[in-house]
């Protein structure tokens, strides 16, 4: 038995889709196996549509597998009541868009201190804050002090996801999932924002799942590389083997699709060679 | 490579000379400072800079686009036309402006895939294009260049009946790049018009207008905020920082010898995917291996 991991065993997932009178099935995931360990990042890459969201909604317990289980430290994990809140208090998730994830109602010292009293009763308000606060310097969002009573309108859409990951490192918990946690981003501020994940990864011992479909960024911050395809993963391996030894034409395609700038000026003589031929 | 980019240097036709453009709110945001731009006959210029940059204003501008608050407060665009006229943009008025655009300069908007009317059909939106810059043109030559639009872009001219929900994103921007193409446009503004896609339909677009380039031999300005991509496709890039342009030079010279730091700094952010490791390092890479 392995300890101190998420598994997720032979998930599949089915979409009943209804059109007047007629149903039909859409795989969205089919036979998925996968396992997080601490201090390692595993990267779901694949195009819209290829079910990796799926996986991400299925380990946060948002969307019920239609079959396979996830196991956590090697035992089944809950699907309801405390079972489900301690499951959550390991397992968390970094939204995609830093613009809808936070509450513009709430100041960010309350995103922060919510999921603490959750997850840790008995906590008095002083401790709480002093935790909350913590947080935030972990973070790099200080003096924290000066962030605590501002809403989320006021800051910029990096300083938003950082209190995206500080408000999953709130219930401690050890493993996250991240999905598309820098697409919203511009371009200039998304390493910063990976290295931080990367820093409190390796602090914390975190086992992450970075879901993108970006494959430059899954390579330089992920340990392995799962590539999905229509429900699938057609190809696995150490994030370096995959991307510079690709076997499936997927993975060659995906590669092939990315934007190489040290091929400046050769897609315009194909185009040519091609009109010419 | 190198040689193949005198064909395009040799003509300009567009060019923005001074062109500072203010949105008049209090206090008032200066959102374009000074930009002088020469827009090559056939060439492709990318504009790269960040949200928030004001590359997209400047868009709107050499289009006369904007709208209040934004005002353009100086400068001057001039359009070269193909049969040697200059037209002065600025100087435009109302029915003259009309004329002008989309038949001199078309373009693909952000997020174009959803600025199709859903409940039109495409061929009504092609058609609509016609009926306005074209309007002694019968309905056959309509269906007709309607139905070679679309093959051009790659899209089959069965789906001109469709509605833009029964199109996919890829589909639906390639229906926009078909109405951009719709009056034989020597100029095409496209912003951000793949960001919304995925890579490989991306690829399958951005080769398109490519091969439409060659084909047709429109000029493209294409902004983003993607610099790789940028420089695999640009004969020039102009990188764009606070409403100013702080660089510009051929791909080969942007991605070689980036002289601004601002440009160093947009293409360290993005890490590259085949080449070394080199000079990005993850934080906490260690623990790992």
């Amino acid at each position: 038995m392995s300890v101190r991991t998420l598994e997720a065993r032979n998930l599949v997932k089915d979409f009943r889709l209804r059109s007047g009178l007629k149903t039909t099935i859409l795989h969205a995931v089919k036979d998925v196996s996968f396992t997080l360990e601490p201090g390692k990042t595993v990267a779901l890459v694949g195009e819209s549509g290829s079910g990796k969201s799926t996986i991400a909604r299925m380990l946060m317990k948002l969307e019920t597998p239609t079959s396979g289980e996830i196991l956590i430290d090697g035992a089944r994990s809950g699907d309801g009541g405390r079972a489900l809140e301690r499951y959550r208090s390991d397992v968390q998730m970094v939204f995609q868009d830093p613009f809808a994830s936070l509450n513009p109602f709430h100041t960010i010292i309350h995103h922060l201190e919510r999921p603490l009293r959750i997850h840790h009763r008995g906590l008095s308000a002083a401790q709480v804050r002093e935790k909350a606060l913590d947080l935030l310097e972990r973070v790099r969002l200080s003096p924290a002090e000066s962030f605590a009573e501002r809403r989320p309108h006021e800051l910029s859409g990096g300083q938003r996801q950082r209190v995206a990951i500080a408000r999953a490192l709130a219930p401690g918990a050890r493993f996250i999932v991240a999905d598309e946690p820098v697409s919203m981003l511009d371009v200039s501020i998304r390493l910063g924002v990976l290295n931080l994940l990367a820093e409190l990864q390796r602090e914390e011992q975190l086992g992450v799942l970075y879901i993108t479909h970006d494959l430059a960024t899954a390579r330089h911050f992920s340990d392995e590389i799962l590539v999905m395809y229509r429900g699938d993963i057609v190809e696995r391996g150490a994030a370096d083997d995959v991307i510079l030894n690709p076997q499936h034409d997927y993975t060659k395609t995906l590669l092939a699709a990315a934007p190489e700038p040290e091929n400046f000026g050769r897609l315009r003589d194909e185009v040519r060679a091609e009109l010419a031929g | 490579m190198i040689a193949s980019d005198a064909v395009h240097t040799s003509e300009a036709v567009l060019t923005a000379s001074g062109v500072s453009i203010e949105y008049e709110v209090e206090p008032p945001v200066k959102a374009v400072r000074n930009v002088s731009l020469t827009l090559h006959r056939g060439e492709i210029l990318g504009l790269a800079g960040e949200s928030g940059c004001g590359k997209t204003t400047l868009a709107y501008g050499l289009n006369r686009l904007l709208k209040a608050p934004a005002l353009m407060t100086s400068g001057e665009i001039t359009f070269h036309d193909r049969g040697g006229d200059d037209i002065d943009i600025v100087g435009l008025r109302s029915e003259q402006l009309r004329a002008f655009r989309w038949d001199k300069i078309s373009m693909v908007f952000q997020g174009a895939m959803n600025s199709l009317n859903p409940v039109i059909s495409v061929k009504a939106q092609i058609f609509d294009v016609f009926d306005t810059h074209r309007p002694g043109m019968s309905r056959r030559d309509k269906t007709a260049r309607a139905e070679e639009l679309l093959g051009l872009v790659g899209v089959d001219p069965a789906r001109l009946s469709s509605f833009p929900h029964e199109l996919s994103g890829g589909m639906r921007q390639r229906v926009m790049i078909a109405m951009a193409l719709a009056l034989d446009p020597q100029v095409m503004i496209m912003d951000e018009p793949t960001t919304a896609l995925d890579v490989v339909v991306q690829r399958g677009i951005i080769r398109e207008i490519m091969r439409l380039r060659e084909r047709l031999g429109f000029a493209v300005i294409f902004i983003t905020h993607d610099l790789p991509m940028l420089i695999e496709i640009s004969d020039r890039i102009a990188v764009m920082l606070q409403g100013e342009i702080v660089e510009q030079g051929t791909a080969e010279e942007i991605y070689r010898t980036p002289q601004h730091e601002y440009t160093k700094k947009l293409l360290s952010s993005f890490p590259s995917l085949r080449g070394e490791r080199g000079g990005f390092v993850r934080s906490g890479a260690e623990v790992a291996r």
